[in-house]
């Protein structure tokens, strides 16, 4: 049975955690607003891109001129996993079920004799990963100075994807984020970049001229949509963290809660346990003489 | 036919105008060309240059870096990587674009070195518009 002083010392630490998480609850909550938005004012954008890129792909896709971004290699053998997480951790489940996703891709892929490499961008995401993996990561973007996430970040991303594509190190690309659906659903989604695909049928848009021509303006576009949809994947990715984070500390807050009732129930009947043993003390004291 | 068409310009970051006009003067990768309400539909690409279009208080000038811009009898749509208007414009966000265009002529290969020398002038020429 512990004592009264030590039940009050637990009330108080867990009220002050209360307040830590608290807070977090509310910061999260602010920062997704901002990270909402962000990747609302960017959806325009990537929603047309991918329009007039896959209207394209459509009319050139066949011929043996199409951009390698576009074609592939031909070759299925070398992956390229591209696993985004947070910097942070307080987070739920954030970052385990992208790398959960990850991890079981990845050795799918294995199991079939292919080779993986895998390219971490956040800090949490390589630290689960470098457990089983580790002979296999190539690179890591650091996003801890990343403040807001901006265009030039995915761009970094991109070129060195592309680079690397260019150079050869791989045939297929495929990036992992976690998809915004609500604050407390994130899905953890696996989105093939390279070569391209596109979801959905593609328009005829043989309607349109294209200046200069459909496989020079394709060559510029491919390497565009691939910053494209790395920074709607990060957006989306800034979004579920806080969303997560939110009601991940939602859940601390209320348990913190419950413990409080708990221990203040315990500490008031432990306290009414000794004033009547006083009592009970006195009484028979008085009565024996 | 209608006399006006909406002008949209998007960045990735932000949609940055979005009204009706008249005239949207465009930077092609192949030259410059004036769309108008009506115009054939178009898909071009965008060198480093000014963008002007046709508000309702005169003329409104944008410099964007590269892009895509689809033109339909109805809409011109800018899709620009980086777009400020010009009076943001300042030395700085030239200069940068400048610099970035040189690293990329500098490490082109032979074929690309052509289009990359190309993009160094374009936005050297943007810098004289520009008048900074």
């Amino acid at each position: 049975m512990p004592s009264l002083k030590d039940l009050k010392n637990k009330i108080a630490s867990v009220k002050s955690t209360r307040k830590i998480t608290k807070a977090m609850q509310m910061v999260s909550a602010a920062k997704l607003r901002r990270a909402q938005e962000a990747a609302e004012a960017a959806r325009p954008y990537a929603e047309r891109m991918i329009a007039v890129m896959s209207g394209l792909a459509a009319s050139v896709g066949k011929s043996d001129t199409a951009p390698r971004l576009l074609a592939g290699t031909g070759a299925d053998k070398v992956h390229l996993l591209v696993v985004m997480t947070s910097e942070r951790g307080l987070c739920g489940g954030f970052n385990s079920t992208i790398v959960r996703l990850a991890r079981a891709h990845a050795q799918s892929l294995l199991s079939k004799g292919k080779t993986v490499k895998i390219i971490t961008v956040g800090k949490k995401g390589r630290e689960q990963l470098r457990r089983d993996f580790s002979q296999y990561m190539i690179a890591h973007v650091d996003m801890g100075a990343v403040k807001r996430v901006g265009y030039v970040d995915a761009q970094g991303i991109a070129k060195d994807v592309v680079a690397r594509f260019d150079a050869g190190e791989f045939d297929v690309a495929t990036i992992f984020f976690n998809r915004f659906q609500s604050v407390i659903s994130q899905i953890p989604t696996a989105k093939q970049i390279i070569p391209a695909v596109f979801e959905g049928e593609a328009k005829a848009s043989s309607l349109y001229d294209y200046e200069p021509s459909e496989e020079g303006i394709l060559a510029d576009l491919l390497p565009r949509g691939v910053a494209t949809q790395i920074f709607t994947a990060l957006l989306e990715n800034g979004a579920s963290e806080q969303g997560a984070r939110m009601s991940a500390m939602d859940n601390a807050t209320r348990n913190a809660g419950e413990m409080i009732t708990k221990y203040t129930t315990i500490y008031n009947r432990s306290r009414q346990a000794a004033i009547t043993k006083e009592l009970i003390e006195i009484i028979s004291g008085a009565e024996a003489l | 036919m209608a006399n006006t068409m909406q002008f949209d310009l998007v960045t990735p970051e932000a949609k940055l105008a979005s009204f009706q006009t008249t005239e949207v003067q465009i930077a092609g990768a192949d030259g410059d060309l004036t769309a108008m309400p009506g115009h054939a539909p178009l898909i071009t690409t965008l060198r480093p240059g000014v963008l002007r279009v046709a508000g309702a208080e005169g003329m409104v000038a944008f410099v964007v870096s590269g892009g895509f811009a689809e033109i339909t009898a109805e809409s011109v749509s800018v899709l620009a990587e980086r777009a400020v208007p010009i009076e943001e414009a300042t030395g700085t966000i030239v200069d940068s674009m400048l610099e970035e265009a040189r690293s990329l002529a500098a490490a082109a290969l032979p074929e690309d070195k052509d289009a990359a020398d190309k993009l160094v002038h374009d936005i050297m020429a943007l810098r004289g518009t520009v008048a900074i």
